[in-house]
């Protein structure tokens, strides 16, 4: 197998067996970076010589014998929202583009302690605002499978890294989605964990009730090592769980023998591209062969999902991005006459379409005499929707079905619906408003080419069983090998 | 024509923590702009808050201490606004379910109570602070973060008061309980303790309340009694000539004595509350409520009214005496040294509290300690000095805080009780002024207080006075 094309647990198997040197690895990595990355345009910021000085550090730690981290040697990108003590974390916005935080986030922290090696930061839609990372004020990522397409979003470009060997795991983060459908898109792993598994302090926020980072990986091993390094309670974030952290990858090889599959019925109705439908459905023979039973169930609040996420993300988002305003860092208009004047071009001048758009509706959610029809009445909704999974786990072990009802869309082709857009992510965002864990695994090809991912959802907490379930279907199939077909002279 | 005036108050109280409400920042008083600021205070991109907890039992404790109820599930709201001093451009309040609801505090007017209700008290986060720039036609303001954060509890009364008199004790009342309880240093010079007002007049008779105008800016208790006779003349003279009053905010303006409109009720900001999603809720159970009820001490007034039944106090020797927790705490101290209650309210609340005056001192750090002061009494009834030398080797006590033995040694103040010592020197007095001893034989009473005088100094008023006059007596022949 060509190197760069490995998964994470096998160029550190490598690195750790001395086969080949952690600085030779990087090398090689940036040299196919200045290849492949001008036409797939995954990274805001590109980290190269702190990742070479962190290799040879870890060269030499092997050297000497001396103990390193669960993640010693592997390259990971990281979504630009997430911080990053001294390097740039833009949010893909002019907003923040000169902005370098003096702090990192608790999963960044915890990478570096793992001696995990740092590559870059990904691009996204604005604020981690979008399905499509079209929004992005810097760049358009593609899909790696076919660059006229989308590589879905927000966590677009964590995803098209990874796809197309341009990192070897990386880290995104959702909202409603954002994790899932860019790796069913891409034909990568991501997992969403449980809502206060990872802590939050770092991630720049969104619609902070539902917000999570996730992991963007090759396969599921290598997902069950990056989240159990990202995972577990942190004094920073009051919401993070003090829910203690298993060995994900211990008993992952258990199967599913047994195992109860609920497949929900809304999930399955109109606006579900064929080729999607048959190749979930095709993967659920594949359960059944190895000893899951299928069950049938509904999610009867499922079709207000989507109105609920759009006034309680945006609701959120209204507040959270309000803090953008000049004073203390970040973009700050150049021709302001009084701070009324000041808050208004900066910010006019700072956010996208797409990002105004969103706060002027979280705004109108809140305001005095529509917060009880709007935020509250989708407060309440949530809980139902919450309800819905309650009783079905109290009947099934997990839930399985398509993480996107389409593959990759072409680039342009949704940017001015907006509407068209929000129901990328149908299928993904009932698991936000629930707070529950979800994978998105690849589970076949469309006509065009283009990956299929299927989503597997199960209780709070449960990320172990998840990745079980998941890697199960993975072993028994080679949709994870496949690889886009880049034109590339360093492999 | 006549109306009533119609007051209620809004107090903040900075909480006496010494960590930030939701970072690990200091919360000492004037640092060097933006050096007590971290990433969560600044209201940085990805940052998080976390709730003190200890300013949280601040704020319970106050709304106990205030007759409150209080909501077992409690949570925090952001109040949105820009403002450049809010950095994150929302504050994190309490709207929905405040910390303490329906309270009541009684207050004192020359003896007579009345109860003013408290209609809710709440913990949120202070702001930061503009600095405006000296040079005139500066283009530009500062931000001082350093106060931004810092726990901030928010008492807010019910339109119960209806003279400055009131207002007055309220504020005095509510200070006193802030002090007792430990929660507020209750500097008013350093913003720790702020007031607004709200003001509606109504026609004597009437129940309907009238549009209620808000003052904001008051600096000082006497500025918030200023605003608020200000305020009832401006309304009754517009009232008087038929026209209405608005529902607005005024700012006072000290220097000028006057206010004037900031905005109108129609510009009044939309806060659009919502519940904080970055905080868990925080529920109080039965344990830790009655752990809080059991560390609030007996609050002033109250002691105040024992200190009259127990100690046969006047009622106002008693009220300077519960003016101020520590003055209370010695003063009951002394007595469980000694039972002279009058004794020792008579030193503290007329000498100590001038020497406090003239040396401008803190009261909370004070030399002169309970027991100190209980010798002392101790020394003049048994006649070792007299009440006059008393007074000097008190002012000495406070200033270096040594015993009054040591300083009635060191400055050998005793009192001379030996009969031939006073003696010789009455002798003297006499043998040198014959002309007075003239004067007193034909019947001029005064002449023997100048002459007990004449001996007290050459004394330098050690001499026992009581012996001193007699021996006198008994010399010029009675
Ligand atoms: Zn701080």
């Amino acid at each position: 197998m060509r190197l760069l094309e490995s998964t994470a647990l096998q160029i550190q198997e490598k690195i750790l067996s001395k086969e080949i040197r952690a600085k030779d690895v990087i090398k090689l990595f940036f040299e196919r970076m200045k290849d492949i990355e001008p036409h797939v345009q995954a990274y805001i910021t590109i980290n190269e010589e702190d990742a070479i000085k962190k290799a040879t550090e870890i060269d030499k730690k092997l050297e000497r014998n001396e103990k390193l981290g669960l993640l010693a040697g592997i390259p990971i990108a990281i979504k630009d929202n997430i911080c990053t003590k001294n390097l740039h974390t833009t949010c893909a916005s002019k907003i923040l583009k000169n902005f370098i935080p003096p702090y990192d986030a608790f999963a960044v922290k915890r990478l570096k302690e793992e001696d995990a090696i740092i590559v870059g930061k990904t691009n996204l839609d604005e604020f981690a605002m979008g399905s499509s990372t079209e929004n992005s004020s810097f760049k358009i990522t593609r899909n790696p499978w076919n660059y006229n397409y989308v590589p879905g979003g927000s966590s677009g470009g964590s995803t098209a890294a990874v796809a197309a060997d341009l990192s070897f795991m990386a880290l995104g983060s959702e909202t409603g989605g954002s994790v899932r459908q860019p790796a069913a898109l891409c034909g990568v792993v991501g997992v969403k964990p449980t809502y206060g598994r990872v802590s939050r302090y770092g991630l720049v926020a969104f619609g902070s009730s539902l917000d999570q980072i996730g992991t963007v990986t090759k396969d599921v091993r290598d997902a069950a090592v990056l989240l159990r390094v990202i995972a577990g309670h942190d004094l920073h974030d009051s919401t993070s769980a003090q829910v203690p952290v298993p060995d994900y990858s211990n008993g992952i090889d258990s199967g599913v023998d047994g195992l109860k599959i609920g497949i929900p019925k809304e999930y399955f109705a109109g606006g579900l591209n064929k080729d999607v439908d048959n190749a979930v459905k095709d993967a659920l023979k594949i359960y059944k062969q190895l000893g899951a039973k299928i069950v049938d169930i509904s999610l009867p609040h499922t079709e207000y999902a989507v109105a609920v996420y759009y006034i309680v993300a945006n609701a959120e988002a209204s507040s959270n991005l309000a803090r953008y305003d000049g004073v203390r860092y970040g973009y700050r208009t150049d021709r302001a006459s009084g701070i009324v004047d000041m808050y208004c071009r900066t910010r006019s001048e700072g956010f996208g379409n797409e990002v105004k758009r969103r706060i002027m509706l979280g705004n109108y959610a809140l305001s005095s005499g529509y917060y009880d029809a709007y935020y509250l009445k989708a407060s309440k909704v949530r809980s139902l929707i919450k309800k819905d999974f309650d009783i079905a786990f109290e009947k099934v072990d997990c839930i399985i079905c398509p993480t996107s009802p389409v593959p990759a869309f072409k680039i342009g082709e949704r940017a001015n619906n907006p509407l068209e857009m929000y129901l990328s992510d149908i299928y993904t965002i009932p698991a936000n408003l629930a707070g529950i864990p979800g994978i998105s695994i690849p589970c076949g090809f469309s006509k065009e080419g283009l990956p299929i991912g299927m989503q597997i959802l199960a209780r709070h907490f449960e990320e172990k069983k998840l990745l079980q379930i998941a890697y199960t279907f993975e072993r028994k199939t080679d949709f994870h090998l496949k690889k886009p077909a880049l034109k590339a002279s360093v492999v | 024509m006549e109306y009533e005036v119609v007051i209620g108050l809004e107090t903040h109280a900075e909480l006496a923590t010494i960590t930030k409400l939701f970072c690990g920042c200091s919360t000492q008083f004037g640092a060097e702009p933006n050096t007590q600021v971290c990433p969560v205070c600044l209201g940085m991109p990805g940052v998080l808050p976390v709730m003190n907890k200890k300013a949280f039992e601040y704020a319970l404790k106050a709304a106990v201490a205030l007759n409150c109820e209080i909501n077992r599930f409690t949570n925090f709201d952001r109040k949105s606004y820009y403002y450049p001093d809010l950095p994150k451009n929302y504050q994190i309040s309490q709207n929905y379910y405040n910390l303490g609801i329906n309270g009541c505090m009684n207050i004192d007017l020359n003896g007579n109570r009345k109860t003013i209700r408290i209609h809710n008290v709440h913990l949120e986060e202070e702001a930061g602070k503009l600095i405006h720039p000296e040079e005139t036609g500066a283009d530009y303001s500062l931000v001082d973060f350093n106060r931004a954060g810092v726990p901030l509890l928010e008492i807010v009364s019910y339109p119960d008061m209806r003279t400055v008199d009131e207002v007055d004790s309220y504020m005095q009342t509510l200070r006193k309980i802030l002090l007792y309880t430990e929660v507020s240093d209750c500097k008013m010079q350093e913003g720790s303790l702020r007031f607004e007002a709200s003001i509606s007049l109504r026609k004597k008779g009437i129940d309907k309340l009238g549009n209620r105008v808000e003052i904001k800016n008051l600096n000082s208790m006497k500025s918030v009694i200023k605003a608020i006779e200000y305020e009832a003349i401006r309304q009754s003279a517009l009232l008087d000539k038929g026209e209405t009053i608005d529902r607005e905010t005024r700012l006072w303006d000290e220097v000028n004595g006057k206010s004037a409109r900031m905005r109108s009720k129609e510009e009044s900001q939309d806060y659009r509350y919502f519940p904080e999603p970055d905080l868990l809720p925080v529920l109080i159970d039965e344990k830790w409520l009655s752990a809080i009820k059991n560390s609030i001490p007996e609050l002033p007034l109250a002691r105040k009214q024992r200190f009259v039944e127990a100690f046969k106090l006047s009622d106002y020797d008693a009220s300077i005496l519960t003016e101020e927790k520590v003055l209370a705490d010695s003063f009951e101290e002394c007595v469980k040294i000694m039972d002279r209650p009058k004794a020792f309210s008579n030193w503290i609340t007329n000498d100590l509290l001038r020497e406090v005056k003239d040396r401008k001192l803190d009261i909370n750090s004070l030399q002169i300690k309970p027991k100190q002061l209980a010798l002392l009494v101790e020394i003049v009834e048994k006649g070792t000095i007299s009440s006059t030398i008393a007074k000097e080797v008190f002012s000495e006590m406070v200033q270096t805080g040594k015993d009054p033995q040591k300083i009635i040694e060191e400055k050998g103040l005793t009192q001379i009780s030996d009969e031939g010592l006073i003696e010789a020197v009455i002798d003297k007095i006499i043998a040198s002024n014959p002309s007075v001893i003239e004067d007193y034989k034909k019947g001029k009473k005064n002449a023997l207080a100048f002459l007990v005088g004449q001996v007290m100094k050459e004394t330098k008023g050690k001499a026992n006075p009581k012996m001193v006059n007699e021996l006198l007596k008994g010399k010029v022949g009675i």
